[in-house]
């Protein structure tokens, strides 16, 4: 990246915004995304019956909460040119956390659940920052280091959650009887994160790393400080994710999460963030996961009507030409509007 | 991206601390097979028998030769996640091939096309990696998430799901087969390796290749066929996957698309990565990731043979992994 100029403050509305990369590409794609979104909807609406219905939206808000979750931390990770791909292995890990103490309540499992996932996040902080390991690395062993360590705690089984508490009204009941709950602490999620980003010196720093790291030590900046809190939340919302899972679902999952790490990134990458770093918005990531999972509940529902039938193993090789698809538009959509630049682009490391 | 830190973090760093660690890090490779071997034949029950030498070997000799591809991808500053996805794909590819009624009656002819149509398929995932890298630009990271998301599926896809099992002597010489008195895919990975390592030392292609992952830029410059390195580096290591995949299936009497290859990404990159091999490109050390092979088997081994669960050594090979890099960074310095 060139180190020259510091990148705009992205791409969220309102942003204020003198960056002509973030500006063109960032806000654009936002829009394109809104509208596959509204196009798919509205698809889905007028070929199905119960598409619209609250129940489909419900659950798949429900489910999805959970991706959009780990694509929030994914995106702040990746803002900062990192990357995270213990995200699956650390839901999975708090889940079983959260399993383990939901006898005590919501009150205890959710913040056991959560710090599990910071615990996580930590480990990858501290091995990206002190011992300097390349963060692709670094979080491919803690995705190992997880998973191996929810199968231990675990047993390999899956632990059932006590349903007595009132930990299972957390994936399943609704808050003012209106909104699910995780609905609404997902949405808490990403405005927080959103106001971060947009509105906080955190967060332009974070902006400002995945511009030029280099230039940012140089400013004065606190790279360090910055970094360690991109991973630190991204494993927290891993672990809240995983909270979700157990709650949800009323299990305590370990062989769950394989690939979440994929979703997430694909949702990031939806939704028009640079993979090198100095680009990005929670809005369009939300959407691009929104997008992501609507592409899948549509497939569910054809294969409801019987016109396709997909087996399960389908669904992999959809999801890898989808990331084909959205890398090949970002691709055309990056060099009819600057030549020189595309947002996939390989980082040449200097 | 590491370019800030090192400056940073070495002016606290004592110049002993950083003599012991570039020791520990040019010699560790040596160091931890030489400390396994012996907890091994301390520890181990039954160490010291030649069947557990077979069963290392027949094991450890899939993981080589991936390793081998992956080394040499990762001299380009690239990396390949596909290639247990790739394995996957070859695998099941092969059993219908010797199973048609064409190979029952032409059993050589057969055997060539089950071996030969999966490598070129395989060939083509690599090719499509490379592509999408080296013309379009897209991160090696992102473009071989696409077949290590998909490949496997089109592999299961292709087989329903289903475990094809066989029995055809003359493929299964791949992964049960003999040489004097070694399994036949030991020999594979060794001629494999030094037919690489021949590549990379003595050849225009070796130069090529190292000058790409030193610096892109200045090989471009200087005439270097970038894109044609680059394509040529993953269908190579595409091709040593897919042969990798055939001698899981040899050795099974089976093919199982959901298993093939599974993980095999990590342990190619650890055994690459434990070999020597530099992440951002510039060295292939081809025998060392066969010396890394061996040790992430013998790790393997050692926890599962002395009745530590599986999960353990999950946990075990993220530590190997991560120690191997950051003692790598500082042989950097």
């Amino acid at each position: 990246m060139s180190a020259s100029t510091t990148p705009g403050p992205g791409t969220g509305p309102g942003g204020f915004d003198l960056d002509l990369r973030s500006a063109l590409r960032g806000s654009g794609q936002t829009v394109g995304v809104f509208v596959a979104l509204v196009a798919l909807i509205t698809f889905g609406v007028l070929r199905y019956e119960n598409f619209g219905g609250a129940y489909n939206i419900a659950s798949f808000l429900n489910y999805n909460a959970m991706f959009i979750l780990i694509s929030i931390g994914m995106c702040l990770v990746i803002i900062t040119g990192g990357i995270d791909l213990s995200v699956g292995s650390v839901a999975a890990f708090s889940s079983v956390c959260a399993a383990y103490l939901s006898p005590y309540g919501i009150q205890v499992a959710l913040p056991g659940g959560v710090l599990a996932g910071v615990a996580f996040g930590a480990i990858n902080a501290f091995v990206i920052l002190v011992l300097r390991v390349p963060p692709f690395i670094a979080t491919l062993a803690t995705l190992l280091g997880a998973k191996g360590g929810s199968l231990v705690l675990s047993g390999a089984e899956t632990i059932a959650v006590d349903w007595g508490s009132n930990f299972t009204k957390l994936g399943m009941e609704k808050a003012f009887d209106t909104v699910p709950w995780s609905i609404l602490i997902c949405a808490v999620v990403a405005v927080g994160a959103w106001v971060m980003l947009e509105r906080t010196s955190l967060g332009r720093t974070l902006l400002a790393i995945g511009g030029g790291e280099e230039a940012s030590v140089l400013m004065g900046l606190r790279v360090g400080r910055a970094k360690a809190f991109a991973y630190l939340f991204s494993g927290g919302c891993a672990g809240l994710a995983g909270v979700f899972l157990a709650s949800g679902f009323g299990a305590g999952q370990p062989l769950e999460g394989v690939g979440w790490e994929l979703s997430a990134i694909a949702s990031v990458v939806v939704g028009g963030t640079l993979l090198t770093g100095g680009l990005g918005s929670i809005t369009a990531t939300v959407l691009g996961a929104l997008l992501l999972g609507l592409v899948f509940n549509i497939l569910n529902f054809e294969n409801g009507l019987g016109t396709i039938s997909l087996s399960a193993y389908w669904q992999q090789v959809i999801r890898g030409g989808f990331l084909f698809l959205v890398i090949l538009l970002q691709m055309h959509v990056a060099r009819r509007r600057l030549p020189r630049r595309s947002p996939l682009r390989e980082d040449t490391d200097p | 991206m590491s370019a800030v830190a090192p400056g940073a973090a070495d002016g606290r760093r004592s110049r002993g601390g950083l003599a012991w660690r570039s020791r520990l890090a040019r010699h560790g490779t040596l160091i931890a097979l030489v400390a396994l071997l012996l907890v091994n034949v301390l520890f181990t029950p039954n160490f010291l028998h030649l069947q557990t030498l077979f069963v290392n070997i027949s094991q450890v000799a899939t993981i080589a030769i991936v390793a081998v591809g992956m080394t040499l991808v990762i001299a380009t500053g690239g990396i390949d996640l596909s290639v247990g996805a790739v394995m996957a794909l070859a695998g099941a590819l092969a059993p219908p091939i010797f199973g048609s009624d064409f190979a029952v009656a032409h059993p050589a002819l057969g055997l060539v096309a089950a071996i030969g149509l999966p490598l070129l398929v395989a060939m083509a995932c690599g090719a499509f990696n490379g592509v999408m890298i080296s013309v379009l630009r897209v991160q090696p990271i992102i473009a071989t998430l696409i077949l290590f998301i998909s490949g496997r599926g089109i592999a299961q896809v292709l087989t329903n799901g289903n475990l094809q099992t066989f029995s055809n002597p003359a493929f299964s010489y791949l992964g049960t087969g003999r040489v004097f008195g070694l399994p036949f895919q030991g020999w594979l990975a060794l001629g494999i390796a030094a037919a690489a390592f021949w590549v990379v030392t003595r050849t225009i292609h070796g130069r090529h290749l190292l000058a790409v992952g030193g610096n892109e830029r200045a090989a471009e410059l200087s005439g270097v066929p970038v894109r044609r390195v680059k394509i040529g580096v993953y269908m190579v290591c595409a091709f040593l996957s897919g042969i990798a995949g055939l001698v899981v299936v040899a050795i099974n009497s089976a093919s199982d698309a959901a298993r093939n290859g599974q993980l095999m990404e990590l342990d190619a990159i650890a055994a690459a990565v434990v070999g020597g091999a530099l992440l951002q490109g510039g060295r292939a050390p081809v025998f060392g990731a066969l010396l890394g092979a061996v040790i992430i088997q013998l790790v393997k081994y050692t926890l599962l043979a002395n009745g530590i669960e599986d999960e353990v050594a999950l946990i075990a090979k993220a530590a190997i992994i991560v120690a191997a890099v950051a003692l790598q960074q500082g042989r950097r310095e």
